[in-house]
């Protein structure tokens, strides 16, 4: 006797997608504890880097404050950049992109699983950096409003994986050179979006280029909103940084949407889902 | 039948110096051709100055734009020279990890007739180079553009050709213990040379003085050999702002040539060791041909 297989299909495929591939990466951190040591304590050691660099200078205790949560939110341009946009060139390598073209649903769902997942896992490991960075140099905070604080970083997380998800498609024509890509951009990034200091640093204009990359202006909202002096080195206020942030989560994921689309079809006239030229 | 024409088949193994300069042009090659000369020299400019460019901000940020000033400068330099730590280290050992990872070739290299350290140490002499562009590159920028006072004439060329050689000895020899360790480990290995790097940045002195640090973790840094290697650069570099540091003022600069002599031996048959260590552990557990796809 046969069983017979019921396929699902529309937005109940879309959703299993999302949930099957937002599954190994939230369940992987179950599985192997090994990111408590590298994904926790690697970041840790670097925060400490920079405090201590701070603490030479005898800069105000705030921007230990400041290290600390850039060093939490640098967890996120990490995932973005290397299990993101990265992500489509590693699954080439590794034989799994040829399937995933091949497999009956879609692309974009694949990566809004990839998101997601991304995103609930390494909530985990940035929250852990910010608690101990937090307690071990006891860093003081003056929340001024909880769930406008909410609202920023949700909407800094949709705008950045959509960002992560328009790179992806961009990385689906790139080879050997992705690796050296997402390692090139890794730096200024950390540097334009004043990762480690208020990016009001460069100016208003540089800042507000510097804005095309959400963590910049998330960052900025979240300095503002929890440290006493952060009204005094914002960019702009955190209510029109709330604005842009979900205009440009709107336009990332639609421009993520459309790229791939491009992309994938580009990608399979020129033959480059299944080379491997290393 | 059809004539076939061999090329003669050597029988002589290659030596350590053919196998030398045989894995350092390839590592050039793959730390190059990925893309054309021109992107590469932008890639290879660039990149270093961002690097350094966050902690001129900071330093902006704080004390203005003071650079002429010794904790500046010593900052910059540790900086620029912290470049070339993580070159040659995570250099010798990306070699176990492109070729047993990404290349899948690691098995082809054990079965040829060379040995493998020598190998590693020739991958891994691409990426100093590299990293020794981009330590000249980040301090021309600080020359030119932030007036970093390192004046040529004054210059110790021989210290500093002398410490520059036996801090390359001891970060190569730490890359092929790493090497080794990353025979016997599948999940994480990317990272393993990023946290040793984060890890030695602390306690190295390269961009602000071991005094910061609590005394407990003080006494780690001097018991490591980068704090001691970067006071010798920055005695060779700029003297009167290098004799200044207050930790190693009562150290003569052949004192600390002794020091950096002793640990550059003391990693070297290290490296040898742990090297013998985990490759006869890794063969036994037939981790050669292993492809972890983490």
């Amino acid at each position: 006797m046969q069983t017979r297989i019921t396929k699902n299909s529309g937005w109940k495929q879309f959703f299993q997608t999302v949930v099957g591939r937002a599954y190994p990466r939230v369940v992987g951190t179950m599985r192997d504890l090994n990111w408590l040591f590298f994904d926790i304590f690697m970041p840790f050691l670097t925060m400490v880097g920079y405090v201590y660099v701070y603490r030479a200078l005898k800069a105000p205790e705030e921007y230990i404050g400041f290290v600390v949560l850039g060093s939490a939110m640098t967890a996120f341009w990490i995932n973005i950049l290397w299990s993101m946009s990265s992500q489509l060139y590693w699954e080439k390598e590794g034989g799994n992109l040829a399937l995933y073209i091949a497999s009956p649903t879609s692309m974009m769902a694949i990566l809004l699983g990839m998101a997601t997942g991304g995103m609930l896992a390494t909530t985990t490991r940035a929250l852990a950096i910010f608690v101990i960075g937090s307690l071990v140099f006891n860093v003081s905070y003056a929340l001024v409003s909880f769930w406008t604080l909410f609202g920023v970083f949700v909407l800094t997380m949709v705008a950045l994986y959509g960002l992560g998800m328009m790179m992806a498609s961009l990385f689906l024509l790139l080879n050997r050179e992705a690796w050296h890509l997402a390692n090139f951009v890794q730096a200024p990034v950390m540097l334009f979006s004043g990762f480690y200091f208020p990016v009001r640093a460069f100016g208003f204009w540089p800042g507000m280029v510097a804005s095309i990359i959400p963590l910049t202006l998330g960052m900025d909202a979240m300095r503002q909103l929890v440290f006493p002096s952060g009204t005094l080195i914002g960019l702009l206020t955190p209510h029109v940084e709330v604005l842009i942030l979900a205009g440009l989560s709107v336009v990332y994921v639609l421009a993520a949407f459309f790229m791939l689309r491009y992309m994938e079809r580009l990608a399979i006239n020129q033959g480059r889902i299944t080379d491997r030229l290393s | 039948m059809e004539n076939t024409v061999r090329a003669p088949i050597s029988e002589k193994n290659p030596g350590p110096v053919k196998t030398l300069s045989s894995a350092a042009w390839l590592g050039w090659k793959i730390e190059s051709n990925w893309t054309d000369p021109f992107i590469f020299a932008f890639y290879s400019i660039v990149r270093p100055i961002t690097q350094a460019a966050i902690l001129i901000v900071m330093y902006l940020v704080i004390r203005g734009g003071n650079f002429a000033d010794p904790d500046f400068v010593n900052m910059y330099i540790g900086n620029a020279f912290y470049l070339l730590v993580n070159g040659a280290m995570q250099g010798v050992y990306f070699g176990i990890l492109d070729d047993r990872e990404h290349y899948r070739t690691l098995k082809y290299i054990y079965i040829a007739p060379l040995q493998v350290p020598i190998y590693l140490v020739g991958r891994g002499l691409a990426s100093i180079v590299v990293a020794s562009i981009s330590v000249v590159i980040t301090l021309l920028f600080g020359v030119v553009f932030l007036k970093v006072p390192i004046v040529l004439a004054e210059v110790n060329w021989l210290l500093l050709l002398v410490a520059l050689a036996l801090g390359m000895i001891t970060m190569v020899s730490l890359g092929v213990i790493l090497g080794g360790w990353a025979l016997m480990i599948k999940n994480n290995i990317y990272t393993l040379g990023d946290a040793l790097a984060a890890g030695l940045f602390i306690f190295s002195g390269a961009v602000f003085p071991l005094t910061v640090l609590p005394r407990a973790l003080r006494v780690v840094g001097y018991a490591l050999p980068l704090a001691y290697w970067f006071v010798l650069i920055r005695r060779a570099l700029v003297p009167e702002i290098g004799h200044l540091d207050p930790m190693f003022s009562h150290f003569s600069d052949g004192n600390l040539l002794l020091i950096a002599v002793a640990f550059a031996l003391l990693f070297a048959v290290l490296a040898v060791v742990t090297f013998r260590f985990f490759d006869h552990q890794a063969r036994e557990k037939g981790n050669i041909d292993m492809v972890s796809n983490y």
